[in-house]
């Protein structure tokens, strides 16, 4: 049953990555494309702690770890530089 | 049995949330109506998913771990940051300093104008 479960998160959050891609590709402003690449971070971060789930082994937890600390941190340069025109001033 | 039933159901509303959050990203029609729908999809979607988790580790495998209360901490702080962030590059970027009220102190909003200098003072 938890086996059926994973795959259908799994195959939600995949479906997500598509939708967030498409307003990546689309978006009119710059802070959608932003946003659809911290909703991409987010879908991933899913999707690795889904995979590890169903591997039953913790290895992926650290990985998703780092993942969400550098999209925090990529997000955060990408509204800094385009407002400020800086990242670190 | 009911274990099982409690991680899936856990599991099973996290994908359904993160699938409700992305599909707000393409549905709704203004970005900073955009900017409402992703953070459903990090805190309930990515919540479920990793208390379905952790009772997993807990029940199935009989270990206890932390890291999922560290990934949820961390994103659960972070994440009004991000969206904070992203409020005002869209400000910055399609709305005019004369659209806004004034800020009501000697400094005009921070978004506008740079920051005062202090350094004098010193």
């Amino acid at each position: 049953m938890i086996a059926y479960a994973v795959t259908f998160a799994m195959a939600c959050f995949g479906i997500g990555l598509v939708f967030s891609l498409w307003r990546l590709l689309r978006g009119p402003t710059r802070a959608d494309r932003i946003l659809s690449l911290d909703t991409m971070v987010i879908n991933f971060i899913a999707i690795l702690v889904l995979y590890g789930v169903a591997n039953g082994t913790k290895v992926y937890f650290e990985a998703s770890m780092l993942i969400a600390m550098v999209g925090f941190v990529s997000t955060v340069a990408f509204c800094r530089f385009l407002l400020r025109g800086d990242i670190i001033e | 049995m009911i274990q099982d039933i409690i991680i899936s159901v856990f599991i099973v509303l996290g994908g359904v949330f993160g699938l409700v959050g992305s599909f707000g990203l393409v549905k709704l029609q203004d970005a900073m109506q955009r900017l409402h729908a992703p953070t459903k999809a990090t805190t309930l979607g990515l919540g479920g998913v990793l208390i379905g988790s952790m009772i997993y580790f807990a029940l199935v495998d009989g270990h206890f771990s932390f890291h999922e209360l560290l990934i949820t901490l961390f994103l659960f702080i972070t994440a009004p940051i991000t969206a904070h962030f992203m409020a005002q590059t869209y400000l910055r970027m399609h709305r005019d300093e004369a659209d806004l009220p004034p800020s009501g102190r000697p400094v005009g909003w921070s978004i506008y104008q740079d920051p005062p200098d202090f350094s004098a003072d010193d």
